[in-house]
């Protein structure tokens, strides 16, 4: 079926949409009960809260698609923090046409991200707006921080060392290629971080920054931590920064590593002390098998990201300027 | 033959007359500062970069006449990326765009053939912008739009021949010692098409590929040439480019294109230096003879003097003050190749 004007209507239509897709996937206690709001018992202490919105096309790569890197996307936004996260609101912008076989798949998969992520689906809300059968979420997320907790992107130190959890790019090759029908391998990254982040609390790592490397790849963030932290960032030489076929795929479209989008990767600043225990903690978490480390934290009186050159200098890495655009050659 | 190492000596140690090298192609200029070269030259070797970036030399006018076809009624405007963001007179083709013009990015100018069959009512323009590099694609281009009888593509040209451009910054002040050679450009006109160049203005000129080694071994070449007071076109990158060129890619060219005097931001009217459609393919052409090179340059833009390699982009009042890759005053400021916005990004 395709979802026309009277699903978001209020009445039947969108009353059995939510039952037979929403609730059929999401079902529990408090999202079942259908109050206007959902009322949670959380432990006292702090509480991380944010909000995101994906209107990724196509809807499917790779790996994952909308509804999968919605949760992810919510939920890598709060372990960053130092959270564990435990509620979400899922709100979805339906174009009419959009088939509710997609629109099922779609449900089905944040139900299986957020199983993974061990958040429950808490509240949600429903619009179908004139289009061409797109679809559009809006996650927002609740998540437990420990009182004592404050990682930061403003706590780097001079000092620390930058761990860096996997490969870059994969998720930006894989969308890219779908939108431009180029025929390879490369898989989404995206994922929730739960076990590499919980993990290195865990081990007692004194974790100063974490920030997952979504858009603008990891020189945009890097320049945001400097900005934040008031410090340098200097990163090491001869650095193997994207698996063998993303890099063939850069090459080609004149793309680099650094500065494309992920959904599954982190970058971590933890002192020189931990950085051995933290490593090992990413090596053996889910997804971070590719961990490395790649530079350190300096003290500078301007803050900026630099790397060694092969000709033993250094140059600087600037925040990704405009779009990451296809070249004329 | 040298190790990497002993030329790396060799160029550092140089402590003749001073020597200034141009590498003609942008994207030679990135791998020099992603690889830092600078830091291996000795005092007395400069590298300058050159024109061969081709959003930096499309007239300011040529993005206007491209922005207004893009907010025309029921027509489209394909271009590559790279071209959003250059400031026209009027604005640039992300601000047509934001104004509800029809910009579409392509990713190869073959997406348009698509796109043209799927709305046969729509009439696209492809912004032809480019070297020999890109040249050859859009003859191929021309080539399937016949096949498919499609009349609903036209091509606004500002396709730019390099050579005689180099002529003209041979016969300009101040002089080049040598001229590092572009890969991909060479790779269609072939390594022996620099010769006359290199007899006429006794200038030394090495072809390199974008390596670490190749770029060393290109000025280590010039160095040596130089010196020796030789003036050879040598072709440093043999696995990609070849003395006579890619002759099937040229034929395809001369089948649709005929060489005529163009327009080059900051450089102003060189004779035979770009590629025009041939007359008997106008009814494919939007208009391309229209655009002029008369407009100053906003805001006191250098980037014509920038693309000589007459100043250095720190020269440029405009530098890092009103113009950052935020908020380009010209084109070197925003393409990937241009001086300006990779000498930024590189800043340390």
């Amino acid at each position: 079926m395709k979802i026309n004007a009277a699903h978001g209507g209020g009445g039947k239509l969108m009353n059995r949409l939510i039952h037979d897709i929403f609730e059929k996937h999401f079902a529990n206690e408090t999202l079942s009960a259908m109050e206007d709001a959902a009322v949670l018992n959380l432990p006292a202490g702090k509480i991380a809260f944010t909000t995101d919105s994906f209107v990724v096309t196509p809807l499917f790569f790779p790996s994952g698609d909308i509804g999968k890197l919605a949760v992810c996307g919510t939920v890598n936004d709060l372990l960053m923090r130092g959270a564990i996260p435990k509620y979400l609101t899922a709100g979805f912008i339906l174009e009419d046409g959009l088939d509710t076989e997609t629109l099922e798949q779609v449900a089905a998969s944040m139900k299986q991200a957020a199983d993974e992520a061990g958040v429950q689906i808490v509240a949600g809300d429903t619009k179908v707006i004139d289009g061409k059968g797109g679809l559009y979420i809006n996650t927002a997320g609740i998540g437990l921080v420990e009182t004592s907790l404050n990682v930061s992107v403003h706590r780097a130190e001079a000092g620390d060392v930058v761990l860096l959890s996997g490969f870059l790019g994969n998720h930006h090759a894989s969308i890219q290629s779908g939108r431009l029908g180029i025929e390879n391998k490369i898989q989404s990254d995206c994922a929730p971080l739960n076990d590499m982040v919980l993990g290195l609390l865990k081990a007692g790592v004194e974790v100063h920054t974490l920030r997952d490397i979504t858009r603008g790849g990891l020189a945009s963030v890097l320049n945001e931590i400097a900005e934040g932290s008031g410090v340098c960032i200097g990163l090491d030489g001869g650095l193997i920064l994207a698996d063998a076929e993303v890099q063939g795929f850069c090459d080609i479209l004149g793309l680099d590593p650094l500065y494309m989008g992920n959904e599954g990767k982190l970058v971590a600043m933890v002192p020189e002390r931990d950085a051995q225990k933290a490593l090992s903690v990413l090596h053996n978490a889910r997804y971070g098998e590719n961990a490395q480390r790649i530079g350190k934290v300096s003290a500078c009186e301007k803050p900026i990201v630099t790397i060694r050159t092969r000709a033993g200098g250094t140059r600087r890495i600037d925040t990704l300027q405009g779009e990451g655009l296809p070249r004329i050659c | 033959m040298k190790s990497i190492e002993q030329c790396i000596q060799t160029i550092k140690a140089y402590s003749g007359p001073s020597i200034r090298l141009m590498e003609v192609c942008g994207t030679h200029t990135h791998s020099i500062f992603e690889h830092g070269i600078h830091d291996l030259l000795s005092p007395q070797i400069s590298l300058i970069s050159g024109p061969g970036c081709p959003v930096c030399v499309t007239p300011a006018n040529y993005i206007d006449r491209a922005a207004e076809m893009a907010l025309r009624e029921g027509w489209t405007l394909c271009t590559f990326g790279d071209m959003m963001r250059v400031p026209g007179e009027q604005g640039s083709l992300l601000e047509a765009k934001a104004r509800g013009g029809d910009v579409r990015i392509q990713y190869s100018p073959m997406d348009v053939l698509g796109w043209a069959e799927a709305e046969p009512n729509r009439t696209f323009v492809i912004a032809a912008v480019g070297f020999e590099t890109t040249l050859p694609v859009y003859a191929l281009l021309m080539e399937h739009l016949l096949d498919h009888g499609l009349k609903n593509v036209r091509l606004l040209t500002s396709l730019k021949a390099i050579l005689p451009a180099l002529h003209w910054i041979c016969e300009s002040d101040p002089a080049i010692d040598g001229f590092l050679g572009p890969g991909h450009v060479s790779a269609i006109l072939g390594s022996a098409a620099y010769e006359p160049l290199c007899k006429k203005h006794h200038i030394p000129l090495a072809v390199a590929g974008f390596s670490f080694e190749q770029i060393v071994l290109a000025i280590h070449d010039l160095l040596m040439q130089v010196q020796a007071d030789t003036c050879e076109a040598h072709n440093l990158y043999t696995n990609v480019i070849s003395q006579e060129g890619n002759l099937r890619a040229l034929q395809l060219v001369d089948k649709y294109f005929v060489h005529q005097t163009s327009n080059w931001r900051g450089l102003g009217e060189i004779e035979a230096s770009g590629y025009v459609l041939k007359p008997e393919f106008e009814c494919f052409d939007a208009g391309s003879q229209f655009v002029v090179n008369e407009t100053p340059e906003r805001n006191g833009c250098l980037c014509g003097q920038v693309i000589i390699g007459r100043i250095s982009p720190a020269d440029c009042p405009n530098f890092g003050t009103i113009c950052t890759p935020a908020s380009p005053q010209g084109p070197c400021m925003v393409s990937m190749e241009g001086t300006c916005g990779i000498w930024y990004a590189n800043q340390a």
